[in-house]
């Protein structure tokens, strides 16, 4: 088990390296072999007005001329270790871990995620909470009546659940319950408060992003539950709890929906993994300060070390979440045998 | 009046192709302490019966009708809240495959716990003590251990072993055993006979064996019901079966079953045909497509049911053909037959 944790650490890390190969080569390497040289990389990065001189001065600093491999092991090293930089008047330390420092605003990268991360957590685990418990419940309730018109009527709203994207969804319910409407729920989007602060608040700001973005998940949760759960049902282990003579809600709990939960705890933490890396499109329609929405300022704005920083953050979601979901198999299926 | 007994119980379930009859007009009854084997091919309404006298089938899709009284109480009209409070405590079942009529995510300990916490107002403690208790009396060695085992850990003896334990937990006075050792080695099934005997005795429960093997009813039952198409055929002591059987599918099964005390060279003799359908059954016998004997009843198998007649003292057969012919054919075309080595 021990050595079993340790190997798949062992490996978080090499997959951690080859996605920040990845993307480092997709940004530097890509422009390069279309014919981009270190001046027009800079420029950039200075302002339009910068003259010739000031973008090589940049570049330099930047560090665009040094080989790419001595671009990408300075990052690398900033991560494990602290960097230095050299930004003109002074040096600036920036202890470890270091994404850099943001090519526009000049300021490190780190502190900016760490900001974010409270947000895209927020939205997360709320929103899962909300698409755990909606969906599950649906898909449960759907399979014991199988062919009813509850059954029917969840599964097309969850058709439409699967169906709509959230900048769809999320604009509607906005139009719906926020702009200026008297039964409005939630302030039109764009604050944020953090729990700890004040937790009604926080709520507040949360729920309709919360209900928008478990919709589209609790959708596919309920078709799974349902599924598993017809399956599980028809177990001959089912046919054995009713004849100890457990009542039905304990047999369809305890007995059928535990046997169905393996998938979804899969999927669940795959989910989930992929969310704390950033809800871009939920964060982009209610004007989340969410890592999404840093990773689409990042990317319009082509600020290399931001995106670097909020990929290998996301990246880490999920590898750690499969970790994690790797281990739980073990628990909720004893046959299964890590090694 | 007995222990159990069933007064024609029809259990049908409607179904896009048709009504299908598994059970139809079934009765029969059974005393504590006694045990009666019931046979019959796959699809002849066995299981059906079982999972009928449990009430297993309440609030399904099936249409039960008839009487089944289980000690002094009526079933079929019994409330579905009332029946489950029944199973496991008054009747219990052994199902075929104990691997997959456990549950694989819990200990069998747990499962065993569960059953008698249901029936028993006892600490989680004592009801462990209880499946340990349970699970060495039905022979499973170390059983202080075992019961944190899950059912993949058990080999497939010592997982029914677990399962009789489960089924006894309770104390029940009705068992019912669905292909106990169909799922089992050969060498083991020998073993988990021989606990079921000796464990019907200690708990003085009565007890149904399903099967189809008649290898398994002659171990165990002092009674023996033949069951064809939903409908019991043949009914007498073992001895009525297995030395004085009358009903011409009776005969097949003896003749189909491997004796180790016959020339291995010699073929068994299988009953030709395959079992009818339940929805389509044919008219008069239902067994009459595969009976070797059907024409010596003059054309009635094809267009009459045959009654459920007793021939002597308790025997009861289902067949047209009168009870002289029926014997003489046994002693003198059947019987040889198979005794010839």
């Amino acid at each position: 088990m021990v050595t079993y944790i340790i190997r798949r650490l062992i490996w978080a890390v090499v997959m951690l390296s080859i996605v920040s190969i990845i993307t480092f080569a997709i940004f530097f390497l890509v422009p390069r072999l279309a014919g981009a040289t270190s001046e027009s990389l800079a420029a950039r990065y200075v302002g339009r007005t910068a003259s010739a001189e000031q973008v090589k001065v940049a570049a330099e600093k930047l560090g665009f001329n040094d080989p790419l491999i001595v671009q990408y092991g300075r990052f690398a090293k900033g991560i494990v270790a602290g960097a230095d930089y050299d930004y003109g008047p002074g040096v600036e330390h920036c202890p470890a871990p270091c994404f850099g420092y943001s090519f526009l605003t000049r300021l490190p990268v780190w502190p900016d995620l760490l900001d974010r991360l409270p947000v895209t957590m927020s939205l997360a685990f709320g929103a899962a909470v909300i698409w755990v418990i909606a969906g599950v419940a649906t898909g449960v309730l759907s399979a014991l009546r199988r062919g009813s018109l509850f059954d029917r009527a969840a599964m097309g709203v969850a058709l439409a659940g699967v169906s709509l994207p959230i900048f769809f969804t999320g604009i509607v319910s906005l139009v719906v319950f926020s702009y200026g409407h008297p039964f409005r729920i939630t302030a039109p989007g764009g604050s944020f408060t953090p729990i700890e602060e004040n937790p009604a608040m926080w709520a507040y700001n949360l729920i309709l992003p919360w209900i928008t973005l478990a919709f589209l998940y609790a959708a596919g949760y309920a078709r799974l539950t349902r599924a598993g759960m017809l399956e599980t049902m028809n177990e001959e282990y089912i046919r054995t709890a009713r004849a100890k003579g457990l009542n039905e809600r304990v047999v369809v709990v305890k007995h059928g929906l535990r046997g169905a939960l393996t998938p979804i705890l899969t999927i669940f933490g795959l989910d989930l993994g992929l969310l704390l890396g950033g809800a871009v499109l939920t964060e982009s329609t209610y004007s989340l300060p969410g890592m999404g929405k840093y990773a689409i300022d990042a990317i319009t704005n082509q600020d290399l070390p931001k995106v670097m920083g909020v990929t290998l953050v996301a990246a880490f979601f999920v590898v750690f979440a499969n970790l994690i979901v790797d281990l739980l198999y073990a628990v909720v299926d004893p046959r299964v045998r890590l090694g | 009046m007995s222990f159990l007994e069933l007064k024609d119980l029809r259990i049908h379930f409607p179904t896009d192709d048709g009504l299908v009859k598994s059970v139809d007009g079934l009765s029969f009854t059974l005393e504590r302490g006694r045990t009666l084997g019931i046979v019959g091919e796959s699809g002849s309404g066995k299981s059906v019966t079982s999972l009928g006298i449990l009430g297993l089938h309440k609030g399904g899709r099936a249409r039960i009708s008839g009487e089944i009284w289980l000690d002094g109480e009526e079933l079929v009209g019994a409330s579905q809240e009332h029946v489950r409070t029944l199973r496991g405590k008054k009747m219990a079942m052994i199902f075929q495959d104990p691997l997959s009529a456990m549950h694989p995510f819990y200990t069998v300990g747990d499962q065993i716990i569960e059953a008698y916490r249901i029936h028993n107002d006892v600490s989680k403690k004592v009801a462990r003590k209880h499946a340990i208790d349970m699970l060495g009396r039905v022979g499973i060695p170390q059983p202080a251990r075992r019961v944190d085992s899950y059912p993949h850990e058990f080999s497939g003896g010592m997982r029914q072993r677990a399962m009789i334990a489960m089924a006894l937990s309770c104390d029940p006075e009705l068992l019912i055993a669905d292909e106990p050792t169909t799922a089992l080695d050969v060498t083991v099934q020998a073993q988990i006979l021989d606990l079921m005997r000796d464990l019907q005795r200690d708990f003085d429960a009565a007890l149904i064996v399903i099967t189809h093997d008649l290898g398994v009813v002659a171990e165990l039952s002092d009674d023996i019901l033949v069951m064809y198409g939903g409908k019991c055929v043949e009914y007498g002591t073992s001895d009525d079966i297995f030395e004085r059987p009358e009903h011409p599918y009776t005969w097949g099964l003896l003749g189909s079953m491997p004796r180790l005390d016959r020339e291995p060279t010699e073929r068994l003799m299988p009953i030709k045909g395959s079992p009818p359908s339940l929805i389509n059954v044919p008219s008069g016998c239902a067994f009459h497509p595969r009976c070797a004997f059907e024409e010596r009843t003059a054309g009635l198998a094809k267009v009459e049911v045959p009654e459920l007649r007793e021939t002597e003292g308790g025997h009861l057969v289902r067949c047209h053909l009168p009870a002289e012919r029926r014997r003489a054919i046994w002693r003198n075309e059947i019987k040889p037959n198979l005794e010839a080595s």
